[in-house]
Formats: C-alpha cells, structure tokens, sequence
C-alpha cells in the first residue's frame, strides 16, 4: 500500500470515508454524482432523489450533498452541531432485496467491524413536510448513534412511488468522527496526512461555520429573503406554465419540470433561511411549508408528464416508448 | 394431534408495534379456523424485531364429515320439479336418490349429500396468505419491484420468507401450500443477523424454539424482559447501585435486540451537577439506557450514580468493550448538550425570556402565550385570597410559569416543562413557594395525578386552567364525543380537585366572568354551558368517588349552586341523611305530596303556591303539619345560611312525623273546595321546605 492509499483509509481521514463509500456504491451499479449546484437542507432535495424517485424508470444514484440547517449553527462552538455538513446519498429504485445487506457490507467496507459494534436499526418514519414525502425506515445505530437513516420511500410531491425506492442517508461528519475515534468534528482529520501536512475539517471549515452563524441568526437580509421567497414561487409557477406542451403540439411531454424544481429548492432554503432569523412566527410557519410544498407537488405532477418521469417508459425498461 | 408453526421473517419490525402483532396474528389465525369449525387446544404467538411467530396446538388433521339429507319432490311429481330437485342437490339423476315413504305424504325422493371433511392443512393454506395481506398493521409499506403494480403486498417493512409448517409430533409436518409473490415460503428461517446468519431448517415447534436459541435469538419477548431485568439488577448491584427501573423503557429495548446482552457504562461525574431528571431524560430519551441510583448525596436527596446500563444485541468478540465505549460517547455528547444548556439557560433570567412569548401564538384566536400569561396572572391573583395565598407571589409565579417554554432545555426535552422553570426559578432566588408553582401550575395531570396543596401553586393552577376553559369556551372549541383535542374535560377535573382539595371557596360563576373579561369577553354567551360542564365533571368525579349522581343532579337543580365545595358538601350531608330512616321517609313523604300537586295542579290549571291560610286549618294533624313546617323551614334556612347543612337535614327530619301524621289521617282532596286548596298550598310548603336544601324531585334510587 502507497503512502496515499493509506492517508485515504475511511479510518484516516474524511475524503477517505467518502471515496470509499463512492467506490462501493459505484461497485453496486450507481452512478456517482457530484454535489447539487443549490443550497439544500438535505440530500434528499436533489433532483436526483426527489424527481427520480418519481416514475416507473430504474434508477441508481449515489452522491455527497452539502446540507445547509441555518438554524443549527452554533458558531463554531459546539462539537457535535454545523449548519453546514455533508450528507452521502444512496437512492435504489426499485430496492433491491437484499439492500439492509448491502447497507451493512457499505459499513464493513468503511472499517466497522460488525463483530465488535452493535448495529441496530430502531424505527424512524421518515416525512417531509415541504416534499410532500413520506416513507418508512429506521434510524441505524452503531454502539448507539444514529449513523444513517434508512428509508423505503412510500410517496414523494404527494404521489406514490411506483416503485418503492430505498434511500441511504450517511451522517459523513458522524460516522467520520466514529470511525476515526474523534470527538470533536472539527477534529476529523481531513486528507488523512499528518504533521504539517494534515488538514482538519477545523481547517476548512471552523471559520465558515462562525461566519454564517452569524449570517443566519443576525445579519441575513430578512426584506430581501422575503422577496426571493416569493420570486422564487413565483418563477416556479411561470416555468411550470411555460413548460406545458403547446395546444397545437402533439407532444404531450412538459419540457421544464427541473428548472422549475430549481425554484421550489431555492423557495424551500430562503424559507428555512427566514426562520433561523426567527421572523417567521408559528402559525406563519405552516402556511410557508405548505406554499413549498405545493411548489414541489407541482414539480413533481410535471415531471412525471417527463421522458426521465417516465411518461414514455410506463412500460418496463428496454421496450420502445410508445408513440 | 397436528400442530401449526407459523413464522413470519421480515426486515426489522418497531419495537412498539410487536406485541399487539403478535396477538393480532394469533387472534386473526385461530378465529379463521374455529369460523370454519376447526377447534384447536392452545395457541401462543411471539415476537423478535425480526419475526412474528405462531404456534397452534392440537388441530385435527382434518375437517368432521358433513351428512346431510335433503327432501325432494314426491315419486311421479312433473319433469320440472325433478330436474331442479336433482340440479341442487347435484345428483346425475333419480337412480342416486332413495325413496322415503310417508303414511300422510306418499312416497318422495329424499338426496343424501356427503361431503368430507377438508384436510386442515388445505384449510390453512387459504386462512394463512389471506391474513398476511390483510394484516392490519398500524402503519404499513409496499417495497422492491413488485411495488410497481397497484396492490402489491403491504407488511410493516420487507417481509422475507414465511415458515408453515403443519403436521403430527410423529411424523415428518408438512409445508402448509401456498404462494404469495415475493416471500419464500418452505423449512428456512434465520437465526441472528450477526451472530448466526446462516438458514436454519425448522419443522415444529418443539425444534424451533431450541433452534432458535442455538441461533442467538430469544423467542419470547418477556423472556428477553426478564433477561435483560435481572442482568439490570445484577449489574447494578454488583456496583453497589440500583437499578431505577422503568417499564416503558425495558418494553421498548426488549423489542430493539434478539439475544439481550446487557452492559455498563459510565460517565464523567461532572454531568450529576445536571437535575437527575434532565439526565434520565436525555439518556432515556435519546440512548434507551437506564439510569442508576447511588447512595444518597449529602443533603440525604436521592442521588444518581455516574453509570447507565444499556442493552445490546450482540455477544461482541471483545466482551463489549467497544459497544461500551461507542456508548459511553454517545451519552457523553448528549450529556455535553444538556450541561451546555444548563448553563445557558440560567445565563437568562426567566423574566427576560418573557418577550419571546410574544412571538409564540397559542391558539390562533386566543392570542400569544405571552397575553396568556398577562391573563394568568391577573387571574392569580384574584385568587390568591380565596386559597390563602400571597397575591403577589402567586402573580410574579404565573408571569414566570410559562417562561422555560422558551428554554434550549425544554426545547430539547418538552416532557421537562414546569420542571426546568422550577430549578431556573430556584437558581435565580424566586420565593420557593414561586418556584414551586411554576412546576405545580400544570398539575394535576390527570385523575389520579397528585394536587398541589402549596397555596400559591393552587391559585396559579386554577388561574391556568380556568384562563383555558374559558378560552375555549368563548370560541366555541369545546369537548365532543372522544375528541378533547385541548384535554378541556382533564382542566375541568383538576379546578374541581384544587378547589376540593384546598378546600376554596369561590363562586364558579364570578371566576368565569373574571377570566372572561381577560380574553375581552362578555361570559354571559357561555357560562351556563361552562357551569354545565363542570357539573356534568363533577358527577363523573363523585360518581368514581362512589356518590350517588342522582345526588348531585338533586343538588345543582337548585338555584345559583356554582360553589363546588358546597355543592360537594351538600351532597355528602343528603347522601347521609338519606341512609336515616327520618330521610327515607321523609323523602316519600315528600315525593307523594308532589305526586298529589302534580295531579292536581294539572287537573286545575293553577299553582298552590300560596302560602296555607292558617285559618283553614281544621284537623289536629294540619295544624302540626303547618307548626312543624314553619319552623322546619325557618331551621333549615338559617342553617344552610351558615353552611350548616348536617343541621339543616336534621331540621326537615323533624318533619316526619307531622308528614307520616296528615297522611295518615287527613283527605287532601276534600269536598270543601277551600279545605282542599289550603291543604295542596299545605303540601306545597313540604315541597318548598325540602327545597332549602335539594330538589328531591331528582332523587331517584329505591321506592320511586
């Protein structure tokens, strides 16, 4: 083994633990995706998760998402809580049978000996209010932190999935700190060197949470958010109307169902924006988790009228598209 | 006989929900089979996290034989007749049928129908994939690719394989045939995910549970209970320790592991400078471990130990050391959080979280928590004299008694609230008696939850829920049927508990239109209601307490009773004197005048409710019945007045002598049209003497 290969161990360093979990699930017939291009609270916002779940088309994916809670931050000050992290994202669908097995070979793979730790998957039922998205799953436990959360998703933008997917989400920073024996994350040895090599997740991004724990509690520009909310609503709306097939056309797919979603991600992150500055009072609250998520059943109504959301493909992958 | 194993292996099942689909499955199985006529000797069901297992004992092997006969048309009936009689009862023709000759009818065909019974393991194979799905789960799921079609098999989560297995202790038991799409079924379950993962080919019952065993997987969830129990116990004990044990928690870690392997772990001392209740909270809550009690502290409080015993499901090759250590972290970050809010939160006095309240709507049109609380307390203190408390304790209480609502403690842990506001009140040097009601003002609970008995805690928790009843009165959000979204009927028991409890006297009806006027209201729209309300709560109440309710109907019938503790009063005093003899009869006596009045009232079209003309008394016995009512009436008055109401019974019992008297000897409907009516009149002030201390009308019970 090189030097590197070392420094990349999942038990060495962060980008470790990520490349590892990339190699595995690319070994499962994943596509790995980067990052969405939008500030999102969850990995579950990306497209690649919330439309493709959508419709009868197979689909494997898996990718890291940054995770924006701007009312987690803590200013740097707390070990445990950021309101930015990263999220490792696995979406199957249709689930594969054996998927709770592949989840726990993705564990060994990462170096937890399941000899020795105590995996243990504790009821979770997974909704989302803003998604119009629920399904059922578990917290997984190891020596008794939740490392991940698993999901068979029973409905998503307010339609049922047809077929189930089962989606993986990885706390990276948590099972990094676990795996690396560190219990603070901004600790976590980042690229696995050490000495004046080493750089920490501290490092890179200590100063970035105190900046933007400020940003989201004192200083975000609550009269502009409010006015990108509803740009951003409305905008989603414009593109869904533009995207409609013509009257004369024979088409009858829509043609702008992912920039449309743009918006309703970019609704969804100014509103949890807003509420970290705490302006949003409780009753309020519900009235803007119920404007997204009508945004994102509108989304999802269109996808579906997609090639991708399978308005074509209704019959089993290989055959032709009817005319 | 032949016995049933049934085992369903899924994906991990909620701890919470395996119990009651354990019995569901036994219940669902043997109904279907005792609806068919298949009796059986005993049945047990059990749950893991991963199965739900059946065992049914003593079936027949088969279904009884069915005979039957059935009448046809008589011999040489027309073509039509025969043909139907041969169609319904299946026969080929008149050659399989006999012939029955009756002395009366003649001679008619007569169908003999046999039909075997069915094998049960065929019987089975319909009962058992029905039941599969059509369990009714609580909350159920639809997975992998047959998800695709509408109406693909639903289970809690993944169902994998399913054993049925039927067939004699003696002989090889045979798999009950049936498919359903995308489960096995046949011999193979598993044993532990991690201990033993390999198949495990089971037959009967008798083998499985050893099978099982062998496997690492405790069948039985009390077993694991009692397991992980005694292991608790053991641990603590060999610490020097206990155990402070908790239900709920061992009910639900039970439902969490196959194979209970129960360890210890600690923690730094340091985090017992946290109220024990935060720390139990935290680790109960978030870790499902138990927290442990030492040896009591200083003060001689209660004290607990830095140490919690947590469940595993695995027998670790390093004796657990690692799950002990990943654990012990776990509790470590959690235990860090709730010190760091420990010590922010009392960073803040209580009072200058009191704006927060503002921005916190508590029912869209009862305003924000922080009107709630200006209402609170004003209320407060309005009734702080009537319980004997300082009204400016009980005022500066209800300002701060919903202040830890805004907290990060109580923000993280909701079922801590009043309690943390206690400790934070305590620390910042509040009155305890105000520091104690912010915890109390929530109380009591529930029916058998304790009452405050610190005055300044009963006035601020009378205040709370008085604000609320009325609250909801005004906008019309009241309790129906089962549905009591705002516990309304639980705030109404616990004003009639204070007030019994502490003994307060307050008119009902002036504390409605008190906290009223707090929301802007005029009460006048509802307060009959909401006295009704309380009535009817009452009743419930006394009634648990083993009170007559008809007692208390006879009670609140009367005018202006809005005063709980009198109207409790009252109707202990009836209750006792009713089990006299003087009250026995005297409420007969009382119950034919009003019969009489009734009638005759009736027959007359007018009242007698003049008072008797002394004049018209003729007989002996009006005479006294007229002396002894004045005086009665006059007695029972002046002790009512004076709460007396022992001694307002023992005055109308001076009645029944005079009553059982003029009934005895005097004619109500004389001819003498003045005589009758002055004697009605007569009858009539024995109703209204009555009246001074109930409605006897509502009285019901024996001799009605």
């Amino acid at each position: 083994m090189t030097a590197t290969d070392a420094d990349l161990q999942p038990t060495r360093s962060f980008q470790g633990l990520i490349l590892t979990l990339q190699r595995f699930w690319a070994a499962q017939g994943c596509v790995i995706l980067q990052p969405y291009d939008m500030e999102v609270g969850a990995g579950t916002f990306h497209p690649a998760t919330t439309l493709r779940a959508l419709g009868p088309k197979p689909w494997k994916a898996a990718y890291v998402q940054p995770s924006r809670r701007p009312k987690d931050g803590r200013y740097g000050e707390n070990p445990n809580r950021l309101q930015h992290y990263y999220q490792f994202q696995v979406i199957l669908k249709p689930n594969p049978p054996n998927l709770q097995e592949l989840y726990l070979d993705s564990l060994r793979a990462i170096g937890v000996d399941l000899r020795l730790h105590d995996i243990r998957f504790v009821e979770d039922d997974w909704e989302s209010p803003t998604l119009g998205a629920w399904g059922l799953g578990w917290e997984c436990w190891c020596d008794g932190m939740e490392v991940s959360q698993f999901t068979y998703f029973q409905q998503v933008a307010g339609f049922e999935c047809a077929p189930v997917a089962g989606e993986l989400t990885y706390g990276l920073e948590r099972l990094a700190m676990y795996v690396q024996g560190v219990e603070n994350v901004y600790d976590l040895n980042f690229n696995g060197r050490e000495g004046d090599e080493k750089v920490t997740y501290g490092d890179v991004f200590l100063q970035a949470e105190q900046e933007y724990s400020r940003h989201n509690f004192e200083a975000a520009d609550t009269e502009m958010l409010f006015r990108q909310f509803r740009d951003a609503e409305a905008a989603c709306r414009a593109y869904l109307k533009a995207g409609e097939p013509g009257a004369d056309s024979n088409d009858p797919r829509h043609r702008m169902a992912q920039p449309a979603y743009d918006q309703c991600i970019k609704a969804s992150h100014v509103f949890n924006l807003l509420d970290a500055r705490g302006v949003i009072s409780v009753t309020e609250r519900q009235s803007y988790i119920l404007r997204v998520r009508e945004l994102a059943k509108a989304c999802g109504e269109a996808w579906r009228r997609t090639d991708a959301g399978g308005l074509a493909g209704a019959s089993p992958a290989g055959e032709a598209p009817a005319a | 006989m032949p016995d049933l194993l049934l085992e369903l292996f899924s994906e991990e099942i909620p701890a919470r929900m395996q119990r009651r689909a354990a019995e569901d499955l036994r219940k669902l199985v043997t109904d279907a089979l005792v609806e068919r006529g298949f009796l059986y000797e005993g049945a047990k069901a059990f749950a893991t996290p991963r199965r739900l297992a059946l065992h049914v004992a003593g079936l027949p092997a088969r279904g009884q034989d069915v005979r039957e006969e059935r009448k046809g048309p008589r011999v040489g009936a027309p073509e039509g007749a025969v043909q139907g009689f041969l169609k319904s009862a299946g026969l080929a023709s008149l050659d399989e049928a006999k012939i029955v000759s009756d002395p009366k009818k003649g001679e008619f065909y007569v169908a003999v129908i046999e039909r075997p019974g069915r094998e049960t393991i065929d019987v089975l194979a319909e009962i058992i994939p029905a039941i599969v799905k059509s369990f009714p789960w609580p909350k159920s799921m639809r997975w992998g690719a047959a998800s695709r079609e509408p109406g693909s098999l639903r289970w809690v989560r993944p169902l994998h394989s399913i054993v049925a297995s039927f067939g004699p202790e003696t002989e090889t038991p045979e798999l009950v045939p049936f498919a359903i799409e995308g489960v096995e079924v046949g011999f193979t379950t598993r044993g532990h995910r991690f201990l033993a993962p390999q198949a495990i080919e089971v037959r009967r019952f008798a083998d499985y549970l050893p099978a099982l065993e062998r496997a690492f997987v405790v069948l039985d969830a009390d077993r694991r209970k009692d397991i992980i129990l005694h292991d608790a116990r053991d641990l603590a004990f060999a610490r020097g320790l206990d155990l402070v044990e908790d239900e709920g928690l061992l009910e639900e870690v039970a439902g969490l592991v196959e194979w209970p392997v129960t360890l210890m772990g600690a923690f730094d001392e340091r985090f017992l400078t946290i109220p024990p209740e935060v720390i139990r909270a935290t680790i109960r809550a978030n870790q499902k471990c138990f927290v442990l009690r030492g040896a009591p502290g200083p003060d001689g409080r209660e004290r607990l130990a830095n140490a919690f015993i947590l469940v595993s499901n695995l027998v670790a090759s390093d004796g657990g050391a690692a799950i002990v250590a990943g654990n012990e972290r776990v509790v470590r970050a959690r235990l860090s959080d709730a010190a760091f809010f420990w010590e922010t939160d009392r960073k803040t006095r209580l009072e200058d979280r009191l704006p927060k309240l503002e921005s916190i709507v508590f029912h869209e049109k009862l305003g924000t928590q922080a009107k709630r609380v200006a209402r609170i307390a004003a209320l407060a203190r309005a009734l702080a004299p009537v319980v004997g408390a300082d009204p400016a304790l009980a005022a500066r209480a209800a300002r701060l008694a919903k202040a830890d609502l805004v907290t990060e403690m109580v923000g993280e842990f909701p079922e801590l609230q009043g309690l943390m506001g206690r400790y934070y009140a305590a620390e910042q040097g509040e009155d305890p008696a105000v520091a104690a009601a912010i915890e109390e003002h929530y109380k009591p609970l529930g029916p058998t939850d304790r009452v405050p008995s610190e005055p300044v805690s009963v006035a601020v928790a009378l205040a709370d829920k008085l604000d609320t009843l009325v609250g909801f009165w005004a906008i019309d959000e009241k309790p129906t049927g089962s549905k009591d979204p705002y516990a309304l009927r639980r705030a109404a028991l616990g004003v009639i508990r204070l007030v019994l409890a502490s003994e307060a006297r307050l008119s009902l009806r002036a504390q409605i239109a008190a906290a009223a006027s707090g929301h802007g209201r005029d009460a006048g729209a509802f307060a009959d209601d909401l006295l009704a309300f309380f009535a009817d709560r009452l009743k419930v109440y006394l009634r648990d307490q083993g009170a007559r309710h008809d007692l208390i109907d006879a009670v609140f019938a009367l005018p202006g009773q809005d005063d709980l503790l009198m109207v409790v009063r009252r109707v202990e005093a009836l209750g006792r004197f009713l089990d006299t003899e003087d009250g026995k009869n005297l409420l007969a006596g009382s119950r034919r005048a009003a019969n009489i009045l009734r009638i005759e009232e009736k027959k007359d079209g007018r009242a007698y409710d003049a008072a008797p003309d002394r004049a018209l008394l003729t007989l002996p016995e009006e005479t006294a019945l007229a002396e002894a009512l004045r005086n009665a009436s006059a007695e029972a008055g002046r002790a009512v007045a004076t709460e007396d109401f022992e001694g307002a019974m023992r005055a109308l019992s001076s009645l029944r002598a005079p009553v059982d008297a003029f009934f005895d000897k005097v004619t109500v409907n004389a001819d003498e049209p003045a005589l009758r009516a002055n004697r009605l009149a007569l009858l009539n002030a024995l109703r209204a003497a009555t009246r001074e201390v109930a409605d006897f009308s509502r009285i019901g019970g024996e001799g009605r």
